[in-house]
């Protein structure tokens, strides 16, 4: 852990509030306008905002308060198409070379760089283009966690945002696997993002032609006679029905070989095929279905005979996940744990289940189903469910900058991987858990301490952009602000308040704040 | 309770060790350090078969050859039937000829056919029947740890595992990223009072002490690091940590190690899985190297993984889901260098479902067994820990 402790800024805040009380006096009278003559904010919004949203901040509370709860849930389920992001965050993502290109041609090239680099004589001189060319692929997944992070914490779209992330760890992908760090922005952001309110089997059908996915879970690879069934297990057992749902190891052997043949192509040609499969080739960017690696003998699956005829077996057998009811239920269940509690109730489930199955798998109605049930509703109150790692950091950043933009997300994202939840450095593909005793244990909790210390007590490098040279800007973490006055208060316990008091600085005030057991929650 | 010391200790005090019976605090203190292979690692290629016919024509590109001295690629005999790979040439092999080392074939889950990697984990993990309801809340370490008197358990994983989640704290610590804590003890001091009355405080009280133990003991040998000794990296430098910490603080731990999920190209005697062997036994010798020569003979690590994997390899030259695996024992004071538990010759009639090993040690009866004899626990302690085990006598310690 660094020492960095910012000296200079220390002595000015210090200089200006000796004591506690006083600092906090100052900066509630500096407190942000958009808040200031706003009444007490309602302990039921409050916790809504926290629930749906990456953390509440001043101006999304204030917002909430000036268009009413339903319509804001109806802003939030149904965003407007092209929610502006603001500019201090589009700029950033436009400066990322990455995004004003196909991802096909990203990956060609980094294919070619690799291909190059192998070929390089000298041990040396090949140990050194090889690390370039693992920089350069780092550098790609750090970008993509960048734009993550900044979406999160500024989009206004804030529950689809919360939603990119869930359905991401639910098609979970390792960026660390083969070369998935060049493709898991773009996975995070055509296959996962434009489908998270909208239809499940778009979102299923989008993982499943992404080469992140395809080889993730090593599908690239299978092919009739050499089958892997690596996918088609978790397909059934994580994706879409659950695991102990009614299916057998004769189904998940059937899927695989219904899968046989959906790959990764990055060459220009097409592949060598005889003329009569010729017309069965697809390539989709690069995607591939190659006629000569599938299986076209006839599947039984789930109870279904699918006549061997090629791609369109996929389709057959996605519309009998999708529509198999276990699949309603395990996503159900999965939401809910999400948003609700460890152990959601049943009733609530069976309501998104069944709004599943009468929406064809509609993801806002799931959402909607969920946020006006009365079991939803009655889970609102503070301190109810405990936030994972992710939701912790960037609740924290929002509280403490609001919408003044970070300049750099590297220390969210070194702060995420200590804690153990790093963006797409899960390596199983069950994803993070979601329970909430897999993130409160001694260590995880210490972890937590000393990233609200580092949080509280400074800018922390979030605005000192990620190039050379760069300069530090001004900036200091305000979290006794008009939300905290007008509303955060009143929700912590006397213990929490006996310790605030005795802070002996507005950086350990920050740091106290931050380690409550309230701001756990 | 019924805490027992010894191993070793332990056959030559027999007429003492009489169950139930409570015994004066011992000069030196069983230690038990379980080592979980998340992904399921390829048990068939690490203790190989190696009088099977059967083995070679199931893995044409990923068998390991017969023991042959002239041969480094080959597997290290071990009995007639059974030879070790040879990446752990010179870290485990040498416990085997020193009979500090003992595997078990066949072993795992007998009700869990999942073939998953995380329910099954879960299922290892909490040491429950898979019928019926399960409590996800009782990890089978934990409910070892509230069995036991004077017991110092910890978890060395960034996150605390289901096997140790329970009725009291257990704290957990990811060794590869201790650092110099920020938080002061004053902040310290505010911190756990906030959460005096929480449902975390024990989380919170048991964090800092832990948090202040390990990073005085880190911080020597980080310094005896700085004066030039040559510093291991990944799971070598968690295991030396751990054996460290196990020697003078903890007798009671759990790692976990990934990266076995070999559906593809998993390579033979060189390669990938080589590779991570390696790495493996390295650390394990670090860990015995680091706990002391005291501590090694009062010690027992158990290696296991969900299951194995397919006997046959696959299409990828690498291997897929599978049912049993080889389990593996390892102490200064054990009576190892054996191949225990039940057995079948390696053949294509012994399959399960024609494709993994079969299940013959189940691996609730095989802790059972062992921590019966390691701790001297009583038939009733033994069932609060495992209901409805019948514990296996494997007669390792």
């Amino acid at each position: 852990m660094s020492e960095e402790g910012h000296p200079k800024k220390s002595r000015r805040h210090r200089s200006a509030t000796l004591l506690a009380c006083a600092a906090l006096v100052l900066i509630a009278e500096i407190g942000s306008p958009a808040a200031s003559h706003a009444g007490e904010l309602n302990p039921h919004d409050m916790v809504l905002l926290d629930r749906l949203t990456w953390g509440i901040n001043a101006s999304s509370a204030a917002h909430l308060q000036a268009v009413g709860t339903e319509r804001w849930l109806q802003e939030q389920l149904h965003p407007v198409a092209g929610t502006a992001l603001p500019d201090g965050v589009r700029s950033q993502i436009e400066a990322m070379p990455d995004v004003h290109k196909f991802p096909f041609d990203i990956a060609v090239s980094f294919d070619q760089q690799a291909k190059s680099a192998n070929q390089v004589a000298d041990p040396d001189q090949r140990r050194a283009a090889q690390q370039v060319f693992q920089q350069a692929m780092n550098d790609r997944g750090k970008q993509a966690a960048a734009r993550s992070i900044l979406r999160a914490l500024y989009a206004p779209d804030q529950l689809r945002e919360r939603m990119t992330w869930f359905w991401f760890n639910h098609f979970n992908v390792h960026q660390y696997k083969a070369n998935i760090r060049v493709l898991v922005g773009d996975y995070e952001d055509r296959a996962i993002r434009p489908h998270a309110l909208g239809k499940f089997r778009d979102l299923l059908v989008a993982t499943l032609h992404h080469p992140a996915m395809l080889r993730y879970l090593d599908n690239s690879d299978n092919a009739v006679g050499h089958l892997n069934e690596n996918y088609a297990r978790e397909i059934m057992e994580l994706h879409t029905m659950g695991v102990g749902s009614g299916y057998a190891q004769s189904d998940v052997e059937a899927l695989a070989r219904i899968l046989t043949g959906l790959g990764i192509d990055l060459r220009p040609e097409d592949p060598q095929l005889k003329p009569e499969l010729r017309p069965q080739l697809v390539r989709e960017g690069a995607f591939e279905f190659n006629p000569a690696r599938h299986d076209y003998g006839d599947k039984t699956f789930l109870g279904h005979t699918i006549k061997g005829r090629g791609l369109a077996e996929v389709d057959e057998a996605i519309d009998i996940l999708v529509h198999h009811p276990a699949t309603a239920s395990h996503l159900s269940k999965q939401i809910a744990t999400y948003f609700v509690s460890d152990n959601p109730p049943d009733s609530l489930v069976q309501k998104m289940a069944q709004t599943f199955k009468t929406t064809d798998g509609d993801i806002a109605a799931v959402l909607s189903t969920m946020v006006h049930a009365p079991e939803f509703i009655g889970s609102l109150k503070p301190g109810t469910k405990f936030k994972d790692p992710v939701q912790y950091v960037l609740s924290a950043v929002r509280l403490a900058y609001d919408d003044k933009v970070i300049l750099n997300t590297v220390p969210i994202q070194s702060w995420l991987n200590r804690l153990s939840e790093g963006l797409f450095n899960h390596d199983t593909p069950d994803g993070y858990s979601m329970i909430s005793a897999s993130w409160s244990g001694p260590g995880q909790m210490m972890l937590r301490f000393e990233i609200a210390r580092q949080i509280g007590s400074g800018s922390s490098g979030l605005f000192k952009p990620d190039v050379p040279n760069a300069v530090d800007q001004p900036a200091f973490p305000l979290i006794a602000n008009s939300l905290y006055f007008n509303g955060l208060r009143q929700t912590l316990g006397p213990p929490t308040l006996a310790a605030l008091d005795q802070a002996v600085s507005p950086q350990d005030w920050n740091t106290l704040f931050l380690s409550s057991p309230e701001f756990m929650r | 309770m019924n805490r027992r010391d010894l191993i070793k200790a332990f056959a030559a005090m027999a007429p003492l060790t009489v169950a139930g019976r409570v015994w004066a605090a011992p000069t030196t203190d069983a230690r038990l350090l379980v080592v979980f292979l998340r992904g399921a690692y390829d048990a068939a290629n690490v203790v190989v078969p190696i009088s099977s016919d059967f083995y070679r024509t199931s893995r044409p590109t990923l068998g390991i050859a017969k023991p042959d001295v002239g041969n480094p690629n080959s597997a290290l005999s071990l009995t007639a039937d059974w030879g070790l790979h040879p990446a752990l040439r010179d870290s485990i092999y040498p416990l085997w000829g020193k009979r500090e080392i003992a595997f078990i074939p066949f072993a795992g889950t007998s009700d869990d056919l999942t073939r998953s990697h995380f329910e099954t984990q879960d299922t290892i993990e909490l040491g429950q029947a898979v019928a019926g309801s399960r409590d996800y809340r009782s990890g089978f370490m934990s409910r070892l740890a509230t069995e036991l008197t004077r017991v110092k358990p910890i978890s060395f994983t960034e996150q605390l595992p289901l096997i140790f989640r329970g009725k009291s704290q257990i704290p957990n610590i990811g060794i590869n990223s201790v650092g110099k804590p920020g938080v002061d003890d004053r902040q310290a001091g505010l911190i756990k009072k906030m959460y005096a009355q929480s449902e975390l405080a024990s989380s919170v009280s048991e964090g800092f002490r832990v948090r202040d133990d390990v990073y005085k003991s880190i911080s020597e040998e980080m310094n005896a690091a700085n004066r030039g000794a040559v510093s291991p990296r990944g799971f070598e430098l968690s295991a030396r940590r751990i054996g460290r910490l196990m020697r003078e603080q903890f007798n009671l731990g759990f790692v976990d190690v990934g990266g076995w999920d070999t559906h593809v190209n998993q390579g033979a005697a060189t390669g990938y899985l080589a590779d991570r062997l390696g790495e493996l036994g390295r650390a394990l010798a670090g860990f015995s190297e680091e706990i002391g020569p005291a501590g090694w003979r009062d010690t027992v690590v158990v290696v296991i993984s969900e299951f194995g994997r397919t006997f046959r390899e696959n299409g990828d030259r690498g291997t897929d889901h599978g049912h049993g695996s080889v389990y593996w024992v390892m102490g200064g004071g054990i009576n190892g260098g054996r191949i225990l538990g039940e057995q079948v010759k390696v053949e294509q009639a012994n399959l399960f479902q024609n494709r993994d090993y079969p299940v013959l040690t189940d691996y609730r009866s095989m802790f059972a067994g062992l921590l019966q004899r390691m701790f001297g626990l009583e038939a009733a302690s033994i069932q609060r820990i495992f209901a409805g085990v019948h514990p296996a006598e494997l007669g390792l310690v």
